[in-house]
């Protein structure tokens, strides 16, 4: 297999057929937490595909060009957390001085996303399955986009259940959780994919 | 500081402690009640064994890491603390992986990713924040307990319906007639999401009181 063709079958099995949600269960707090209206979900969705990529790419860097190269791999997850903990920190110094209102709809939600499960759980999936390089940058690109896809799809599921009649004991998370395994099984369809 | 807090919180120390230990196992449950640590709890629940290994990972961790913030809340302030939290788990996820491919490589193999991805559990950090920064060291070391008891509770109970329905066996004992027919939905995600949702259900209706 070409490089290209692999680049292409890894951007669609991070995005699609291992779907971080639904597949890999990460990221599952801000899924059940963000996802009430479709503006907020994709403003979240694009949040965390910009945080994945870059912090994919430099955990890669880091790991590889140095905490490898003098043999310290045990160091990789504080190592990790802290990478993503000061791109977080980079994002939001950046919105609050050039999107302010973006800002404030986001609250704290913006902080959480260190705490995203989705974020590390790709840098950790990365490590696993030993990528290379550019497919390091492609997945944690696409493993953002299918984030923000599923994050997005449940946020118009979810605005339709509001005027559905739903038992009392299973409003809110319980109906979101049943969904999201209906959603899942759609999903597997395209496991055969790859 | 600290000499006048123990004049203050020792007549009672005890008792709060207690109430804190009590309040995790189910009135604040983290799965059923909070809803924190959700991710695990839908991943490792296949089968029993590794959902008991991840429970006692993450109290391990949990108990841990709250005690070390409950002695450093002093020193600890504005919104580097999220920060300090972050890395005192790391540390101890760290030491939990590394005894884990000691002395349980098999179930270290099982849980994969999902042991260093305790250092994101929103549970842990949740109670750094409301309990470790706050309280002195005998509360926050209950109530971590507690907590992770609870923790542990919720992720056994959605291991066993899952484990039954899917493979007829407890922990890897068969314990269905052999006419039973397996329910292959549930080893696989659409499964974990039903059943935490109908059990959240479940719990919502029996015991919440309006």
């Amino acid at each position: 297999m070409n490089s290209e063709t692999s680049l292409i079958m890894v951007f669609i099995s991070l995005a699609i057929v291992n779907n971080l949600v639904l597949i890999k269960f990460l990221g599952i707090c801000p899924y059940l937490g963000v996802s009430r209206r479709v503006d907020m979900a994709f403003g979240m969705g694009c949040a965390v595909t910009f945080v994945m990529t870059i912090s994919g790419t430099v955990t890669w860097l880091v790991n590889n060009l140095v905490l490898q190269k003098i043999g310290m791999g045990y160091l990789k997850y504080i190592a990790f957390i802290m990478v993503i903990a000061s791109m977080v920190q980079l994002v939001e110094m950046y919105v609050r001085k050039f999107f302010p209102s973006l800002y404030e709809s986001f609250g704290i939600f913006l902080p959480l996303i260190t705490t995203n499960c989705a974020i590390l759980g790709t840098c950790l999936f990365i490590d696993l399955w030993e990528f290379t390089f550019l497919q390091a940058v492609v997945a944690s690109f696409g493993g953002g986009l299918g984030f923000t896809l599923v994050i997005c799809m449940m946020g118009g599921i979810r605005e339709h259940l509001e005027w559905a009649d739903v038992p009392r004991a299973l409003k809110g998370a319980g109906i979101t959780l049943i969904t999201a395994g209906i959603m899942t099984l759609a999903f597997m369809g395209f496991s055969g994919m790859i | 500081m600290s000499a006048e807090e123990n004049i203050k919180l020792k007549p009672a120390g005890a008792p709060e402690a207690l109430t804190h230990f009590v309040r995790g196992l189910w009135q604040e449950n983290a799965i059923f009640r909070q809803m924190l640590g959700m991710c695990p709890v839908l991943a490792v629940t296949a089968q029993l064994q590794p959902a008991l290994t991840m429970g006692a990972a993450t109290t391990f961790v949990l108990v841990c890491s709250n005690v070390v913030v409950s002695l450093m809340r002093n020193l600890l302030q504005g919104h580097l603390r999220i920060l300090m939290f972050t890395l005192t788990i790391a540390t101890f996820v760290t030491i939990a992986d590394l005894l884990l491919q000691a002395f349980l490589p098999d179930m270290s193999e099982a849980l994969g990713a999902y042991v260093p991805l305790i250092i994101v559990n929103c549970l842990i950090i949740g109670r750094a924040e409301a309990c470790g920064s706050r309280k002195p060291v005998t509360t926050s070391l209950c109530d971590a307990l507690g907590m992770g008891i609870g923790f542990t509770f919720g992720l056994c109970v959605l291991a066993c319906v899952r484990e039954i329905l899917a493979d007829g066996a407890l922990w890897g004992h068969q314990i269905m007639p052999d006419a039973f027919v397996c329910w292959n939905v549930m080893k696989l995600p659409a499964g974990a999401f039903i059943t935490l949702g109908i059990l959240l259900g479940l719990s919502n209706h029996f015991f919440k009181k309006k």
